[in-house]
C-alpha cells in the first residue's frame, strides 16, 4: 500500500487538470475553493462593515466581535447537526423545545438532584450533568428518528409534534420555575469573564490549528502523489495555506485584544500574585469556552460528514434514497443515528446556553429551531437534500448572529429586526438558487 | 464453447411470484443459470423482467417461490444478502446517488477504509480508475458529482460498480441502453470475458441482435409468465420475436400469425 519506490506514471487526466482560464475565477478554480463559501464570506464582510459604519465604529471592535463569537456558538453547534438532517431529506423542528427539556434536565440535576447525592459543589457535578444531558438529547433524537425511520411518519410531522411535546415537558419538569444558579464549574461552559482560556492558551490553540491545517494540506498532496493522481498546482496549495494560517492567527490576535475590564483585571492580578502597575494591566480574555466547544464540534462534524462512511451514507441517502438502499446501506439505522447526533448536539448547545444564562427556564430556546435551520440553509444546505457543508452552516450561523447583534447595536426595534432577518433568509436562498441554476 | 449444464445450476429461481396490488408482475416463473452462461431475459415492456431479477438482487421480496444458489435454498431479502452470495446487479434505473462522485458511487455501502476506519478515497479512486480502464478508457470524470455526467457515462459507472466486486452472478438490466456504439462494443467484449471467467450472467435486453450475439439461452416473458426458455442455437430471431409478441413457442406459431409478425 505504502510502496513509494514504484513510480506511478502520472495520469494525464483532463478532469483534474484545472489550470487555465486565468484571472481571479481561474485562480479560485485552481485552488478548488468552494465559490459559494467565498460568496458568504463576502456577504459577511459587507454586513460587518456596514454595521461598523452605522454604529459609529463599535461593531468591529475586539469586544463586540468577542461577544459575537460567544453568541454565535449555540446556534452554530446545532446548525452543524441540522446540515446532516437536511442533507438526508429530513428536517428537525424540535431542536428549540428539545433544548429546553435537556437544559432543564441538566439544571435540575446540578441544582437539585446531584447536591443531595454527591454533595453541593462537588467537582464531578458539571461533568455528570453535561454527559447525562448530552445522552438525554441523543436519546430524544433517536426516539424521534426511530418513529421517522421505522414507522415512516414524515420528519416534518414527527418533529412538529416534538416541538409542542418537548416544550410542554420542559414546563412540566419544574412547573414553570426558573432553576438557578448553575454549578460554579458548569458555568465556565458558557463563557463569561472566567469561562475563557486566556491570551496565551489562545495563541497555543491558534498555532496548533495552523500547524494542523498545513499538515493536512501536505498530507493531501502526498497521498495524491503516491497514487499518481493530478494535484493542485503547488502555488494554489501554498496560497490556501498562507490564507488559512493568516485567518486563524489574525482572528485570535484580534480577539486577544479584548481585555478584562480594570476591576476584574485587578482581581485577577491579585489572585495570580502579579504586581499591579500604575497604568493598569491588559489581560486578554482569550477565546471563550463556548467558542472553543463550537470549533471542536465543527471539526468533529466535518470529519464525520466527509471522512467516515456514516457521513457518506447520509449524503447518498439525500441524493437517492433508493440507490442507497440498493447499495446495501442500512438507511433506517442511518436516519436514527442522524437524529441521535442532532439530539446530542442539542445537548451540547443546551449546556452552553444554561451555563451562559446561569439559569434554566422552560421558555429556553424558543424559536431557536428556526435560527438553526436558517443558519444551515443560508450556509448552502439544500432543502431538496444531498447538498450541504459544515463550514457553510457555521458561517451561516455567524451571518445570522451578526445581523441580529448588529441591529441591536444600532438600536433597531425588535419587530423590525425580525422583518430584516426574515427578508435576508429569503434573499439569501434566492441568490443561492440562481447561483445553482447557473452552475449546473 | 458449449456451456456444461450437467451439474447443479449456479442459480435457480423456482416458481417465483410477485404481485403489486392486483397486478401479477411475476406469475410463477422458473429459470436457471449455469456458471459461464449468459441467459438473456426478454419480453415486452411491463413483462415483469425487472421485477423478477429484483427478487434475486434483494431489492424486492417475492410473495412465493424459492431461490437456490448452487443447489442450496437461500433467503435473499435485502441487497446486502445478495451481495453476500456475490450477486451484483446493474439496475435499469442505474441506482446512482446523483450528488456524489463516480468513485463514491462505485463503493457505496462497501467503502475502502484506512487503518483508522476513515474513508480511503485515494485507494477507492485508484481502484475505480483501474476498473474503468477495462470498461471505458475514455472515462475520466471520477471526482465530479454523477449528475454532471452524461447518460452513457452514468451507465459506465453502474457497470464498473457491478464488475469491480468479483461477482459470481451478474444481473444486467439493459446495461447498454444509453451507450454509444464504441462503448457498447466494449461492454459486449466485457460480457464475453466475464463469461469465460465462469461468471453466470442474466442479461435483460430489448436488442435482439445483442441477445443472439451474447446469450446461450433465451428466456421469454409475457405478462408476468414465462413463455419458455430456448437454446439460442435451436431458434431463429423470428422464433424469439414470436415468443415475445404472441407468447407461443416456435412450433406452435401458425403461418398466419408469423405473417402478421412481419407486417
Ligand atoms: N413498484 C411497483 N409498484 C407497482 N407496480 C409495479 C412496480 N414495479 C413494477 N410494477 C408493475 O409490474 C409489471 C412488470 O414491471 P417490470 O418493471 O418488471 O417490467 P419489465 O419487463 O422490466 O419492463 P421494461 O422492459 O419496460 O423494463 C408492470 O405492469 C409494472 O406496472
Ligand atoms: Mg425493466
Amino acid at each position: 500500500m505504502t510502496d513509494v519506490s514504484t513510480q506511478p506514471d502520472p495520469v494525464a487526466t483532463s478532469d483534474d487538470d484545472v489550470a487555465g482560464s486565468g484571472g481571479l475565477v481561474g485562480a479560485l478554480r485552481s485552488m478548488e475553493v468552494d465559490t459559494r463559501l467565498i460568496g458568504m464570506l463576502g456577504a459577511l464582510a459587507i454586513i460587518w462593515i456596514s454595521f461598523h459604519i452605522w454604529s459609529g465604529g463599535t461593531f468591529l471592535t475586539p469586544r463586540n466581535l468577542w461577544n459575537l463569537s460567544v453568541q454565535t456558538s449555540a446556534v452554530a453547534i446545532m446548525a452543524t447537526g441540522m446540515v446532516l438532517i437536511i442533507v438526508s431529506r429530513n428536517i428537525d423542528l424540535s431542536v428549540g423545545s428539545m433544548l429546553a427539556v435537556v437544559g432543564m434536565a441538566m439544571a435540575l440535576l446540578q441544582a437539585e438532584i446531584l447536591p443531595d447525592i454527591i454533595g453541593f459543589d462537588h467537582p464531578m457535578t458539571w461533568i455528570i450533568a453535561l454527559v447525562l444531558g448530552i445522552a438525554l438529547g441523543a436519546a430524544l433524537g433517536a426516539f424521534q428518528g426511530a418513529i421517522i425511520a421505522y414507522i415512516g411518519v414524515p420528519s416534518f410531522i414527527v418533529t412538529l409534534g416534538g416541538l409542542l411535546v418537548w416544550r410542554g415537558v420542559a414546563w412540566w419538569m419544574a412547573s414553570g420555575r426558573t432553576i438557578a444558579p448553575m454549578d460554579s464549574s458548569f458555568q465556565l461552559l458558557g463563557g463569561g469573564s472566567r469561562g475563557t482560556i486566556g491570551g496565551f492558551l489562545s495563541w497555543v490553540v491558534a498555532v496548533v490549528a495552523s500547524v494542523g491545517f498545513v499538515v493536512l494540506l501536505i498530507n493531501g498532496r502526498r497521498t495524491r502523489q503516491r497514487y499518481g493522481f493530478a494535484m493542485r498546482p503547488l502555488w494554489a496549495d501554498a496560497t490556501i495555506g498562507v490564507i488559512g494560517v493568516g485567518v486563524v492567527l489574525g482572528a485570535v490576535g484580534y480577539l486577544n485584544r479584548y481585555f478584562l475590564p480594570p476591576l476584574l483585571a485587578r482581581q485577577r492580578a491579585e489572585q495570580e500574585g502579579l504586581v499591579w502597575p500604575e497604568g493598569g494591566l491588559d489581560i486578554p480574555l482569550g477565546l471563550a469556552n463556548p467558542v472553543l466547544i463550537a470549533i471542536v464540534v465543527a471539526l468533529i462534524m466535518t470529519f464525520i460528514s466527509t471522512r467516515i462512511s456514516f457521513g457518506r451514507y447520509v449524503f447518498a441517502i439525500g441524493g437517492n434514497p433508493e440507490a442507497a438502499e440498493l447499495g446495501g446501506i442500512k438507511t433506517r439505522l442511518t436516519t436514527v443515528k442522524t437524529f441521535a447526533l442532532m439530539g446530542a448536539l442539542v445537548g451540547v448547545a443546551a449546556a452552553v446556553q444554561i451555563a451562559r444564562l446561569n439559569a434554566a427556564v422552560s421558555g429556553l430556546g424558543q424559536l431557536t429551531e428556526l435560527y438553526v435551520i436558517a443558519a444551515a440553509v443560508i450556509g448552502g444546505t439544500s432543502l431538496a437534500g444531498g447538498i450541504g457543508t459544515i463550514p457553510g452552516a457555521v458561517l451561516g450561523a455567524l451571518v445570522m448572529q451578526s445581523l441580529q447583534s448588529g441591529m441591536v447595536l444600532v438600536g433597531i426595534d425588535a419587530p423590525l429586526q425580525d422583518i430584516a432577518v426574515g427578508v435576508v433568509l429569503v434573499v439569501a436562498v434566492a441568490i443561492d438558487t440562481f447561483y445553482r441554476r447557473g452552475s449546473t | 464453447m458449449a456451456v456444461d449444464r450437467t451439474g447443479t445450476p449456479l442459480v435457480e429461481l423456482r416458481d417465483i411470484r410477485v404481485a403489486f396490488g392486483g397486478v401479477h408482475a411475476v406469475d410463477g416463473v422458473t429459470i436457471d443459470l449455469y456458471p459461464g452462461e449468459v441467459v438473456a431475459l426478454v419480453g415486452g415492456n411491463g413483462a415483469g423482467k425487472t421485477t423478477l431479477i429484483k427478487t434475486l438482487s434483494g431489492a424486492h421480496k417475492c410473495d412465493s417461490g424459492q431461490i437456490y444458489i448452487n443447489g442450496e435454498p437461500v433467503s435473499i431479502t435485502t441487497p446486502r444478502d445478495a451481495k453476500q452470495y456475490a450477486i451484483e446487479t446493474i439496475y435499469q434505473t442505474l441506482a446512482l446517488a446523483e450528488n456524489i462522485d463516480a468513485t463514491a458511487n462505485m463503493f457505496l455501502g462497501r467503502e475502502l477504509k484506512t487503518s483508522f476506519r476513515t474513508l480511503d478515497d485515494s485507494a477507492m479512486e485508484s481502484a475505480a480508475r483501474e476498473v474503468m480502464g477495462r470498461l471505458n478508457p475514455k472515462f475520466l470524470n471520477f471526482k465530479v458529482p454523477v449528475n454532471s455526467l452524461s447518460g452513457g457515462q452514468r451507465q459506465s459507472v453502474a457497470i464498473a460498480r457491478a464488475v469491480h466486486f468479483n461477482a459470481r452472478i451478474l444481473i444486467m438490466d439493459e446495461p447498454t441502453a444509453a451507450l454509444g456504439p464504441a462503448e457498447t462494443a466494449q461492454v459486449t467484449e466485457l460480457i464475453k470475458q466475464l463469461k469465460a471467467e465462469g461468471i453466470g450472467i442474466f442479461l435483460i435486453s430489448h436488442d435482439i441482435h445483442d441477445v443472439f450475439d451474447l446469450a446461450d439461452r433465451i428466456s421469454v416473458m409475457l405478462q408476468g409468465k414465462l413463455v419458455g426458455t430456448v437454446n439460442k442455437n435451436d431458434v431463429t430471431k423470428d422464433d424469439v420475436l414470436g415468443m415475445i409478441i404472441i407468447g407461443k413457442l416456435p412450433g406452435e406459431v401458425s403461418s398466419t400469425e408469423l405473417e402478421a409478425l412481419h407486417e
